[in-house]
């Protein structure tokens, strides 16, 4: 937490030029560095993966496995549940073990373990065996909104009874797959993304693990907890892989996120925009929140530091803005340097320094799938 | 704990040998004896020409379930919830062969149909639906897990929720580590109320007892091949028209206990 909140202080951007494994194309990434150097913890090597690793090393910061573990010996193993968002899970483990095919029967390699590594579920699975819980666990995989989503499944099954607390949070990793379908799509850019920028040209993408542990708000909060205050979903129902042109679906999350939380527009100190950077996507987000907000609510979006981590990107951009509400700062987008005049928003450029009481982070995604939160200070 | 609570007010079914609930009823209810076939999956006549032809088989599979579940209902009001044990299994062969390949060069619609909320956003399409989607993979416990979610959906919303749970064969090398045969696709439309279109109302709780089996030997291997197929003992005890209660699969520390309770007149 403390290096990311370093890091959005200074604006610091962790995209590089694209050197990942053998691909060949012009385009720039956010990797985390020393995963090929992570080893499983015992009895876990099953679940060895590039995503597995970077989802154990985020389980491993800032206290968080002790925490789970108080919250188990709280409410009981059997009483938390897990839901992961991921995108593309281990298939980076798949694409590897194809390069690796037998050449006379085409059998994958011994060593290749499906269920445990590309599955979907692998990284659920992987953080309820990690954690050592049993209660009911799932994987959402809903593109980029999948991590975002995660909040819901969790306090819908909070609010049915079915559990106590819930341990939340969302991995994607870079992997050939997302690469060049992306570019496929036209939609990486040549340059470090420049969200909200008048000559956008794409995404860069990230790679990211955030994870998060939730509980009923009692009496005893402390004035440092983090609320999850508001929750929305839509669908488009208009295109497998562009927004709705005027953002409704968009909108339609916001709106809902807000009347979930009982706040007028105004309430919200700052919005985390999904700002991917894609001509298409900023120009219907950013026309859903002018619709909505009007031109005075301070946002930014951070992928221009993190580049787009996919499926990671709703649970990444959640802690960061629990960092916002934390520390009152409202982070400046980085590389973006001249703003396109048709979003008539308070694009931040700069950081800001400023206690929020509120704060919206939107995820939205492949499929037209769309979930913003709402999240707010204890005190 | 209580046990969540829903009405069934539409099942959809496309199955090996099973074309649609009203032949999946017949066998289920011990009618017609059960012959397996390859699945046929037809074209979705519900999504435009266009989505039609780039429609691969899980998104075929889970609207032809989708739809025949939600039949008679206002698809656009309808909240969803899909679940997959692993997704578009050819799909995926595909991409990895070809980034495998000297050529990497995958085709757009190839690439949006390897989202695991695929047929999630083609369902949006088609059936002009804004509404909630949420989207799951449990591997084994897919079914199960995707119940969990409507059901407290249902509960804790106070809404109609069409639950599809939809898996696809896989393709050598693939199978040889995931042995899905065939595809299969279940809707079911879960409401908070009984309506004239009510056939049963379930009550679900988790469970420790050890999941229940199909009678029939050749059910029985379909139900343990496909995870999409493991709510088949639920589809049996409804087609039965008879109270029953009857243990799901899930996961390896807890199971799903569900008693149904017909509401007579069943369509």
């Amino acid at each position: 937490m403390s290096p990311t909140l370093q890091s959005l202080r200074e604006q610091a951007s962790g995209l590089a030029r694209c050197n990942f494994d053998t691909v060949d194309l012009d385009t720039w990434i956010g990797e985390v560095d020393g995963l090929d150097g992570i080893r499983m913890r015992p009895g876990m090597e099953e679940y060895d993966c590039r995503n597995n690793r970077l989802l154990q090393l985020a389980l491993e910061q800032d206290g968080f496995a002790d925490a789970l573990r108080a919250a188990a010996a709280r409410h009981g193993r059997r009483r938390i549940g897990v839901f992961i968002g991921t995108s593309t899970s281990g298939i980076f483990q798949t694409e590897l073990a194809y390069r690796r095919r037998d050449p006379a029967s085409g059998a994958l390699p011994p060593d290749f373990m499906y269920a445990t590594t590309h599955n979907s579920f692998s990284a659920a699975s992987f953080a309820q065996r990690y954690a050592g819980l049993e209660g009911p666990v799932a994987a959402v995989s809903s593109a980029c909104s999948s991590s975002a989503k995660v909040f819901a499944s969790a306090a819908r099954m909070m609010a049915a009874g079915l559990i106590d607390a819930a341990l939340v949070g969302g991995v994607d990793t870079l992997c050939l797959t997302t690469m060049y379908g992306f570019n496929s799509l036209g939609l990486t850019s040549a340059r470090p993304c420049r969200p909200y920028s008048a000559d956008r040209s794409g995404i860069s993408i990230g790679e990211a693990a955030a994870v998060a542990l939730i509980e009923r708000a009692d009496a005893s909060l402390d004035a440092d907890a983090i609320l999850l205050s508001g929750i929305g979903e839509s669908s488009d129902a208009y295109h497998m892989s562009s927004p709705h042109p005027e953002g409704l679906g968009a909108r339609i999350a916001m709106e809902k996120a807000l009347a979930a939380a009982g706040l007028a527009p105004a309430d919200i100190g700052y919005i985390n925009l999904h700002g991917t950077a894609t001509p298409s996507n900023d120009a219907a987000e950013g026309k859903a929140v002018a619709a909505l907000f009007g031109s005075g609510t301070p946002c930014s979006s951070t992928k221009g530091a993190t580049g787009h981590t996919l499926g990671a990107a709703g649970g990444l951009e959640a802690v960061i803005c629990a960092l916002a509400l934390r520390h009152g700062l409202l982070p400046g987008g980085a590389n973006t340097t001249a703003l396109d005049p048709a979003l008539p928003l308070d694009y931040l450029l700069e950081n800001r320094e400023r206690p929020i009481r509120h704060a919206l982070s939107n995820s939205f995604g492949f499929g037209g799938t769309n979930c913003s939160l709402v999240f707010s200070r204890a005190d | 704990m209580n046990s969540l609570l829903a009405y069934i007010d539409g099942i959809g079914l496309l199955a090996p040998g099973l074309d649609n609930w009203e032949a999946g009823r017949a066998v289920l209810a011990g009618q017609v004896s059960y012959v397996s076939r390859k699945t046929s999956l037809p074209a979705p006549a519900m999504l435009p020409p266009a989505e039609r032809r780039r429609s691969g088989p899980l998104v075929r599979v889970a609207l032809a379930a989708g739809a025949e579940a939600g039949a008679g209902h206002d698809l656009a009001t309808l909240a969803t919830v899909f679940s997959s044990s692993g997704g578009d299994g050819a799909n995926c062969h595909e991409i990895c062969e070809m980034l495998a390949s000297a050529d990497r060069q995958i085709s757009p619609t190839r690439f949006h149909n390897s989202v695991h909320n695929a047929a999630a956003g083609y369902w949006s399409i088609a059936a002009g639906t804004m509404e909630t989607s949420s989207v799951l993979c449990a591997y084994d416990a897919s079914f199960g897990a995707g119940l969990l979610e409507a059901m407290a959906q249902v509960a804790v919303d106070g809404v109609s929720v069409l639950l599809i749970a939809a898996d696809t064969a896989y393709p050598q090398p693939l199978r040889a580590v995931r042995g899905i045969p065939d595809e299969f696709g279940v809707g079911l439309l879960l409401s908070p109320r009984r309506s004239p279109a009510s056939i049963a109302q379930i009550g679900v709780t988790l469970s420790d007892a050890a999941a229940g089996c199909m009678a029939d030997l050749a059910l029985e291997a379909l139900r343990a091949a496909i995870p999409a197929a493991r709510g088949l003992p639920l589809l049996e005890a409804v087609a039965r028209s008879k109270p029953a209660a009857l243990v799901l699969d899930y996961l390896e520390h807890v199971r799903l206990a569900v008693e149904v309770s017909p509401c007579g007149q069943a369509a």
